[in-house]
């Protein structure tokens, strides 16, 4: 080997890579959010099916194309754009008009994540920004949820049907008789995932799954969702306590709604999020009080989305006051 | 002598793919005399060397070329005899230029008049000791290159009451120690007490990571004979467990603080070749003229561990090895995780070249790096507990504020947070930039601030 | 009952809401008036002379540093180099002084070295900065001395004058040069000087290498043969070890001095205009 005939690479150390990729992490949540996706697509048919084909369609689209008006390179490769939509969709009533999923998908891409710079500079989680803005512009549509199972086949339209939060809050919260409620909301089918809702959501116990995969895979620590879950739990359970005819039950808390996708797919998406370990449990705590005190005293009967947004605005703080201790340091 | 689990556990904690399997079961063999050698007058940490010959001068093996120029500095001697050829400015080992003397063996290898130098007997005076490793130009072999004279020599009110042999050798691909411990414990052993008499009273801990039982073994028999407090220490095998800070943490409890040195904390750390030239110093009056290291790679046709002679050309070496398998897209100095990535293959082992890594294409990641994602990671495994996401950020925005307040000194460079980040942010080079550019504008605060008093 | 309400409700508030918004009006126009922070006139006068880009070129931190200085420490007032003659004018008319304008200098990037003509021994990959590149030993270029062509220099140029050619060599347009120094302070090979406007003749090259050494990595690299010297007779361009450098407190008049380097190290070049950019 003369000095010749090559041509070396100089960087700086280290010279070595443990092969993780941004791409890599993404499809690792698609893998994760695969179980939950398909038993939504099961249980809700085709609507569901062609809602998320629109709403990644949606935001792959619009990421491309504000990328290209940007004049920055085309970012589409690494993924990140297919993963809100498939969160967005998730977290959408099924039989939602496509063009709604299509304005959400729009505004979760450009408006929450390439104005800001692109994937890594968003403050806001763009997926839940997406759901809030159709929460909040079609108040109505986003309510209109589905009855599980395939619709009947003499009617197009669906029946529709009420979440289990949402009754609770309107029709049984505080009777003197709450039996009812129970029957027709048994909790086995809501932790399996027989229950009207968002069509990613309904299904804890496939969700928790996939968020074990994700710690599995180290693509999620531990301490966001396990704060998150903890909190609303503990909460749930003082209140309980308190009057178990008002308040709903712990269990019900945490397998309905949108908390499991949200503990372990929103709460813990990377860019909003805090980095440290302790900024990781208070922002988990954080999403935890809040998305509690939004179910039991606020006007929507589901806060998750709110919740963890209202906590991403507050990840710069979290990140800067739960700094560890450097080595060598005093712990002043 | 007893042996035990590392009683403490530092934070971070990787673990990377070792690849030592290619050279790890390879017996130290000798490198024939090479006929050129480059020596590289900035080895060491500290000042470059004084050049001290002349071109065409002939010189004996052993024979200084060069003498410190400054308190951290180190003594540089001829690796054979021969003539020098030149003396200018060359690409050395560290990635960057310096002044090169290029030696041409005369093939004799012939002492210099007066070398070997006399041995000095354990109870000779201390001065005259710490003297002689001075005058043998030892600087650590573990890849810092720390004049040991100096680390020797505490200054007054400073005690060092534990001596931490350094093993562990947790940078991937390198087995240079790991087979230095096998096949020279009984040299090692001597070097071991050598040093600690030197200090004075002082406990030894001989620190090994578990992944080198074989090495273990070797050490329990050797150091039976030693008396007095000393013990074996099996760390954990994680990257960065070797790092002089992270060592002392994991076997005595001792955080070093911040900006301090070991000694602030009473401890002493040497790697296993510097104990070894230490040794060769007072018992056979050897100056420094050669060392144990690596050669491997998957691009290498016959990775091996080598003896070399300091100044030996790194193509001789690729050259002894059968020439590269498959073309080297890096020659790295050093590890995997540490090493300096060079530009050509011309320069020369210094002493502190543990290995020479060739990475053909596939092992090499080259990178484009983009914007962080937060993920993490690089928090979760930074051993000493920074945030090198924020700092990289801050560095690329030169924050120097932001910088030293999320504390960018005390980064040890281990490069643990460039190896996890999916973002493949080249965070050391960040690091780096940083660093230097606050350390010359705290010069510049200096002395401007000296020349208004 | 309850018609009457509703108007109590709507007052009620809009009082509220109107005493608060007075009681905050009124805590600013006290703090307008007992925190403001009183400045000599002359310093507002003065900044508004100047240019107004804080490059820096002064050696002050901005426009306004530069005026206070001028009116507080009596610095001189002919700092100013992107502003030139009409700033000075307007700087000596409000003082009612008289000075002497600086000689016009342009930035000049001293390497010639362009990927073309000058080897690279290694590919570089890392922080796309020069900065960053030489403090883990440089970019790959042979030439240790020579233009990584990374762009540090062009990002803190303050009106864009400096570019970064395809051959990966930083070139100054002197049309847009303002001469503040900027990029001379930050290239890290200290390849930049500033040189009178007026002058044509540059020798682009800094490497002290001996010319043996320059051969083998740069074709247009000084290599130290003296020739220039010897035609210039010594007057203008000088050796400083194996380089020929052009003493630019002399002038040069024949311009065929240029000629005479082998090597094309020499160039002549109208400083007001760019040549050989891309």
């Amino acid at each position: 080997m003369t000095e010749k005939n090559i041509n070396l690479a100089i960087s700086s150390s280290p010279h070595a890579h443990s092969g993780a990729s941004v791409r890599g992490i993404m499809l690792t949540v698609i893998i994760a959010l695969t179980p939950a996706l398909l038993w939504g697509f099961w249980l809700f048919g085709w609507p569901a099916v062609v809602l998320t084909a629109t709403c990644v369609a949606a935001c792959v689209g619009a990421e491309a194309l504000s990328r290209r008006l940007m004049k920055r390179n085309l970012g589409i490769g690494d993924g990140s754009a297919v993963v809100t939509g498939i969160l967005l969709a998730m977290c959408l009533p099924p039989s939602l008009p496509l063009f709604m999923a299509v304005i959400g998908a729009v505004v979760a891409i450009v408006l929450a994540k390439q104005v800001f710079g692109g994937l890594g500079y968003n403050p806001f989680n763009p997926a839940l920004v997406g759901r809030v803005f159709l929460t909040i512009s079609f108040p109505f549509a986003m309510i209109q949820w589905t009855a599980p199972g395939p619709p009947p086949a003499d009617d197009t339209h669906a029946v529709t049907a009420a979440t289990p939060l949402a009754a609770w809050e309107t029709e049984w919260s505080g009777q003197d008789e709450t039996a009812g409620f129970f029957e027709e909301f048994p909790l086995v089918d809501l932790f399996f995932g027989n229950q009207a809702g968002s069509f990613g959501e309904v299904s804890a116990f496939l969700l928790l799954l996939g968020g074990l995969f994700l710690i599995w895979r180290r693509c999620v620590h531990w301490q966001t969702p396990v704060f998150y879950l903890g909190t609303v739990t503990l909460i749930a359970i003082i209140l309980y306590g308190i009057d178990s005819q008002r308040y709903l039950s712990p269990a019900y808390h945490l397998f309905s709604g949108g908390l499991m996708l949200g503990a372990w797919f929103m709460a813990t998406d990377m860019v909003t999020s805090p980095v440290t370990s302790r900024g990781m449990m208070v922002f988990g705590a954080g999403c935890g009080v809040l998305t509690m005190v939004i179910r039991v005293w606020g006007g929507y009967p589901e806060g998750v989305s709110f919740a963890i947004l209202l906590m991403n605005a507050a990840v710069p703080l979290i990140n800067r006051y739960t700094r560890p201790r450097v080595f060598g340091t005093s712990k002043s | 002598m007893k042996t035990r689990i590392a009683p403490y556990r530092c934070a971070g904690g990787l673990h990377p793919v070792y690849h030592k399997s290619l050279t790890a079961g390879a017996a130290v063999t000798a490198l024939p005399l090479p006929s050129i050698f480059a020596i590289s007058l900035a080895q060491h940490l500290g000042a470059p060397a004084r050049p001290l010959v002349k071109k065409n001068e002939t010189v004996g093996r052993g024979q200084p070329l060069a003498e410190p120029a400054g308190f951290i500095s180190a003594w540089i001697h001829a690796p054979t005899s021969g003539k020098i050829k030149a003396i200018d400015e060359q690409w050395t080992a560290t990635g960057r230029r310096a002044t090169v003397i290029t030696l041409e063996s005369d093939g004799e290898d012939r002492w210099a008049d007066g070398y070997p130098l006399p041995p000095l007997p354990a109870d000779a005076d201390r001065k005259q000791q710490i003297d002689r490793v001075a005058a043998a130009g030892i600087a650590g072999m573990g890849g810092a290159g720390f004049p040991t004279h100096v680390k020797l020599s505490p200054p007054p009110g400073k005690t060092i009451d534990t001596l931490i042999i350094n093993g562990a050798e947790c940078e991937p691909y390198l087995t240079a120690d790991h087979r230095v411990m096998i096949e020279d414990a009984d040299r090692l052993r001597q070097g071991i007490d050598r040093i600690r008499r030197l200090l004075g009273t002082c406990a030894v801990r001989i620190a090994i990571e578990d992944n080198k039982p074989d090495a273990i073994k070797a050490m329990e028999q050797a150091l039976q004979s030693l008396d007095g407090d000393v013990e074996l220490i099996v760390l954990p095998s994680a990257y960065p467990q070797g790092a002089e800070k992270q060592l002392i943490y994991s076997v005595t409890g001792r955080e070093v603080p911040s900006g301090g040195l070991p000694m602030d904390v009473g401890a002493l750390v040497e790697n296993v070749g510097t104990a070894i030239a230490v040794t060769d110093a007072l018992d056979s009056g050897w100056p420094l003229t050669e060392r144990v290291m690596t050669a491997t790679g998957s691009a290498l046709t016959q990775p091996a561990n080598l003896r070399v002679r300091i100044g030996t050309l790194f193509e001789t070496i690729i050259e002894h090895c059968g020439g590269a398998r498959i073309p080297p897209v890096k020659v790295i100095c050093g590890g995997p995780m540490m090493g300096t990535a060079l530009p050509s293959i011309a320069a020369g082992v210094c002493k502190t070249t543990s290995g020479l890594l060739l990475m053909p294409a596939d092992a090499v990641h080259l990178f484009e790096s983009t914007p962080c994602i937060g993920c993490g990671r690089c928090v979760m495994y930074c051993p000493m507990r920074l945030m090198p996401c924020t700092l990289s950020e801050a560095g690329e925005a030169e924050d120097d504020e932001l910088l030293e307040a999320f504390r960018v000194l005390d980064c040890i460079e281990c490069g643990s947070c460039a190896y996890v980040c999916p973002a493949h942010r080249p965070m050391v080079q960040h690091m780096k930039n940083s660093k230097a550019r606050i350390a010359l504008m705290r010069r510049k605060r200096e002395t401007s601030r000296q020349r208004e008093s | 009952m309850l018609p009457l309400i509703v108007p109590l409700a709507i007052i009620t508030s809009t009082a509220v809401i109107g005493l608060t918004g007075l009681g905050c009006g009124l805590l600013l126009a006290m703090a307008a008036r007992f925190l403001a922070v009183r400045e000599d006139e002359r310093i507002e006068a003065l900044t508004e002379c100047l240019p107004g880009i804080n490059c820096g070129a002064c050696g002050l931190a901005g426009c306004r540093d530069y005026a206070r200085a001028i009116i507080e420490d009596d610095m001189p007032v002919n700092l100013c180099k992107p502003g030139g003659d009409d700033t000075l004018k307007a700087l000596c008319g409000y003082l009612g002084i008289v000075a002497q304008a600086g000689v016009r200098e342009v930035a000049l990037v001293f390497c010639g070295g362009h990927n073309g003509v000058a080897k690279r021994q290694a590919t570089y990959n890392g922080i796309a900065d020069c900065v960053a590149a030489e403090r883990i030993g440089g970019d790959g270029k042979a030439c240790p001395f020579g233009c990584m062509g990374l762009g540090s220099c062009a990002r803190v140029c303050p009106v864009n004058a400096i570019e970064i050619t395809a051959q990966r060599l930083a070139i100054v347009h002197p049309e847009l040069c303002i001469g503040c120094g900027a990029c001379v302070k930050t290239c890290p090979r200290s390849l930049i000087a500033m040189v009178p406007e007026s002058r044509t003749i540059h020798i682009l090259c800094r490497s002290k290498d001996r010319g043996p050494v320059v051969r083998k990595y740069c074709e247009v690299g000084c290599i130290g043969c003296n020739r220039c010297v010897k035609a210039v007779d010594k007057k203008g361009i000088t050796m400083d070890g194996a380089l020929a450098v052009v003493d630019y407190a002399v002038p040069i008049e024949d311009v065929s001095v240029a000629e005479t380097c082998p090597q094309s190290t020499i160039v002549v070049r109208d400083g007001r205009r760019t040549e050989g950019a891309s």
